[in-house]
């Protein structure tokens, strides 16, 4: 009976937690999204985070989508030869790369790399009394701090996603040429005939959700950072493992939103 | 009558973290333009206190009041415009590491738009000045700072806006005596210059006895004393005694684990 008791209350502390956590989330986000719209705006510091957050993220998507594309395409050429239906290649390596590997690549990409950044560093910011310092300061963090980033991540994925879906189906249209041997115009001719508007702006959308959802979980962690190095250290990784998991998890939920029948 | 009125009045405060109280009813006057020095030993609530006071902590209970307007109480506009008449000095300088040195002095001053960034970037020039260090450090970052530098430029973004209040959580902690000394000589010069009010926690006696015109010790989230500054060394109290003088014995006992 104590036994069972016991499991009862640690399954409600837990479920308390978990709404607690939800509730606190929840609050953050509707705050910095409000500082987004309201004055004063620090438009350097926007500036400074889009190009962290585009910019500099370049390299590192523009790699992964062009790889991706050529292993969709090498991958589908394996399964595809044995029913003698190579030419869908260019279709589905533009369908996957658009739908879903430009975004969420990206996206995992963008949240390693930008997502932990931006936790570390509010929460060193924290945790050195830089935050405390803005209030002082009459800066309010959450607007200095908090809402640029969140209109970095929103804008600058979307434009990530972009650059991505081109080098993905370079990247499938160079295996396919040079490794498989098709022809470079039936291929741009099957891409052209099978890329589609839907395709594309979904793809959009899911990326400015995914870059919110990295900068508000690299925001949120490092905010509420706190016990100096190791604080800092759990709240980086903490920024990465979540906005990863609501990634994938919020990707699902718009794929069965626009695309299931 | 406005004469009279404490610039910091604080009745009956009280701010607990879980079960563990850390002030526990704090009724403090500081009067206008004086030196207040509030000693006390690690975790006894002193940096609680200067928290509560700017607002950046929330007390369980009491009153805060700055020129006599309740800083709990007052709406967050009201509590910006409060605070706006305090300038802060961390105890680890609390500078910003993004920034260069020229920025983070005029901070406050940029955020308040009294200044463009080109201003800005002379004004701190003259501020740096004011705390003996020369104009060309401005073009640094914190990073490439000494501690004593990095203490100098956290003073001078402290009274940067010339603030009425000044407060000082620790200022010569980390620093050798003669930057100690050096610092509080700054601070002493700055406070008369502004002709601000100033509060200082610390645990460093000499330098108590330097900044400040009257003290107060805080103990157990309560205070125990309070007087000028200069009986801090013969109080006639025990417990401030001890601890003013450092001594291993007497009605303070450390909370040691065996």
């Amino acid at each position: 009976m104590d036994m069972l008791l016991d499991l009862v209350a640690r399954l409600g502390r837990t479920t308390l937690g978990l709404i607690r956590a939800a509730g606190s989330l929840t609050l953050f986000a509707l705050s910095g999204l409000s500082h987004i719209v309201r004055p004063p705006f620090y438009g350097r510091v926007f500036l400074s985070t889009f190009l962290e957050t585009g910019f500099f993220s370049l390299p590192v998507v523009a790699l992964t989508a062009l790889f991706s594309g050529g292993v969709i395409a090498l991958q589908s050429y394996t399964g595809f030869a044995q029913y003698h239906v190579q030419s869908a290649i260019a279709g589905i390596v533009v369908l996957a790369v658009t739908r879903e590997l430009g975004p969420v690549l990206a996206g995992l990409m963008v949240a390693g790399r930008v997502g932990a950044a931006m936790a570390a560093e509010i929460g060193t910011m924290r945790v050195t009394d830089q935050v405390d310092a803005l209030t002082t300061l009459s800066t309010n963090p959450m607007k200095y701090l908090v809402a640029p980033r969140l209109l970095a991540g929103l804008i600058a994925l979307p434009l990530l996603v972009l650059v991505a879906d081109v080098l993905g189906v370079a990247g499938g249209f160079t295996v396919s040429v040079v490794k498989l041997g098709f022809s470079p115009h039936a291929y741009i001719t099957a891409t052209l005939n099978s890329v589609k508007v839907i395709d594309v702006t979904v793809g959009l959308v899911k990326a400015a959700l995914f870059g919110f959802l990295i900068a508000l979980m690299g925001c949120y962690y490092g905010y509420n950072s706190k016990g100096g190095a190791e604080g800092v250290g759990t709240a980086t990784t903490s920024a990465v493992v979540a906005a990863s998991i609501l990634l994938l998890a919020f990707d699902y939920l718009l794929t069965d939103l626009f695309f299931s029948q | 009558m406005t004469g009279t009125l404490p610039k910091i009045r604080i009745r009956d405060l009280h701010k607990s973290f879980g079960s563990k109280k850390v002030l526990d009813g704090i009724n403090l006057d500081v009067m206008p333009g004086t030196s207040f020095v509030i000693i006390g030993g690690s975790g006894s609530g002193k940096s609680v206190l200067l928290r509560c006071i700017l607002g950046l902590i929330t007390p369980d209970a009491g009153s805060i009041e700055i020129d006599g307007e309740d800083m709990i109480t007052a709406s967050p506009r009201r509590q910006d415009v409060l605070r706006g008449k305090i300038g802060m000095l961390f105890q680890n300088g609390a500078l910003f590491d993004s920034l260069p040195v020229w920025e983070n002095v005029t901070f406050g001053l940029l955020a308040l738009k009294r200044l463009t960034r080109k201003e800005a970037r002379t004004h701190a020039g003259g501020i740096l000045a004011q705390v003996g260090l020369d104009p060309s450090v401005g073009e640094l970052y914190p990073s490439e700072l000494s501690g004593g530098m990095q203490k100098r430029v956290g003073l001078a973004r402290a009274i940067a806006a010339q603030p009425d209040i000044l407060f000082f959580d620790e200022p010569t902690t980390g620093l050798d005596p003669i930057m100690g000394a050096v610092i509080d000589g700054l601070i002493v010069d700055c406070v008369k210059k502004l002709g601000s009010t100033a509060i200082a926690i610390t645990h460093d006696m000499a330098s108590a006895q330097r900044i400040g015109d009257e003290a107060a010790m805080l103990y157990k989230g309560q205070l125990i004393w309070q007087g000028p500054a200069s009986a801090l060394m013969d109080s006639g109290n025990a417990m401030v005694d001890q601890f003013t003088h450092g001594r291993r014995e007497g009605p303070i006992t450390m909370e040691l684990r065996r």
